[in-house]
């Protein structure tokens, strides 16, 4: 079933630059950011990937694209997760916000954008959801000082 | 030779009378209050489940006047904090902390509240007594509920021997 799927996908869903393998099971499709929107679509209608698992991000600071933006999406009808890649550079980590397609994207792309710095056009709510007001930089970016706090109380002497 | 006693007193200083009644008032006053410890469980991370054992029967705290959880600081006398405290958090636990009546102690319940635990990141402040002063430190991850009987009563040993002024500077 798995593999009748991501025959279909190469054939379909992967345009030019795009890729896509098979990682433990897993189907994985890395595609362009200006295609992440149509290939989400897709996805959702198409091949039935009705609901939302996660969007996070992955940081390698000597890679020209700097982030991966990894989405997970599952199938209730035919039971399979996929894995969805984007790559997107440090001075322009914009990729395109999926909560017209799945509301559940809204909460998790608050949080990606806390942690990393990741901006979705078009979330309309992209105030920090786990850290807080008035928090400089990104605390998962590997380039975040590890021990670096930022007390919202002055400490007592 | 005869030495004569002569009596070291400052002109304003209390009299020895007084100063035995305020000794005993102390003394009452302490024993009233160690074994009425109401306290407010400011329960943040995974040491509630410990919290949750040692406020049980088989524990039972009650034996020390320490078992009834008030969930007002403003009827509280004893700030247990429960888990690690966060940087977020950090101004609502300054803000239960000063909302509490004197006179109020303050329990560190576990490793993380005590001094951050294994957390040295961008989100857990190193201890709360960055932020509050704290009475008594219970170390642990979680502690055995031995161990918070044990801060219990050495903190009401510590209740019992200290002053208990009626009326404070800062009344």
């Amino acid at each position: 079933m798995a593999a009748a799927i991501l025959a279909l996908m190469q054939q379909q869903l992967v345009p030019a630059g795009g890729e896509a393998s098979l990682s433990h099971g897993m189907l994985v499709v890395v595609v362009p950011p200006a295609d992440l929107l149509g290939a989400v679509r897709r996805l959702k209608s198409e091949f039935a990937f009705d609901l939302f698992l996660d969007v996070t991000a992955v940081d390698w600071p000597k890679r020209t694209p700097r982030f991966d933006v990894v989405y997970h999406f599952y199938s209730t009808t035919h039971l399979i997760r996929v894995r969805l890649k984007t790559r997107v550079p440090e001075a322009e980590p914009i990729v395109d916000s999926l909560v017209s397609l799945y509301g559940s994207a809204n909460f998790m792309e608050r949080e990606c954008h806390d942690m990393y710095g990741i901006v979705f056009r078009g979330n309309p709510d992209l105030r920090p959801i786990l850290l807080y007001e008035g928090f400089v930089g990104h605390p998962l970016r590997k380039d975040y000082p590890k021990q670096q706090e930022q007390p919202l109380v002055p400490y007592r002497t | 030779m005869k030495r004569t006693m002569i009596p070291i007193r400052q002109a304003n200083a209390p009299s020895a009378a007084f100063e035995y009644f305020s000794t005993k008032k102390d003394e009452f006053v302490g024993w009233a209050r160690k074994f009425s410890l109401f306290p407010y469980p400011f329960v943040t991370a995974c040491c509630a489940m410990e919290f949750m054992a040692v406020s049980s029967t088989p524990y039972d705290t009650d034996r020390f006047g320490a078992a009834l959880p008030r969930f007002s600081p403003r009827q509280s006398d004893l700030l247990m904090v429960v888990g690690t405290l966060t940087h977020k958090q950090a101004p609502v636990l300054l803000r239960v902390y000063e909302q509490m009546c004197e006179p109020k102690w303050v329990m560190a319940f576990g490793a993380c509240a005590t001094s951050g635990g294994f957390y040295q990141n961008y989100a857990a402040v190193a201890g709360i007594d960055k932020i509050i002063p704290v009475d008594i430190y219970v170390p642990g991850c979680p502690p055995r509920p031995e161990t918070v009987i044990d801060a219990i009563m050495k903190l009401q040993d510590r209740i019992a021997g200290s002053r208990h002024p009626i009326i404070t500077e800062t009344f």
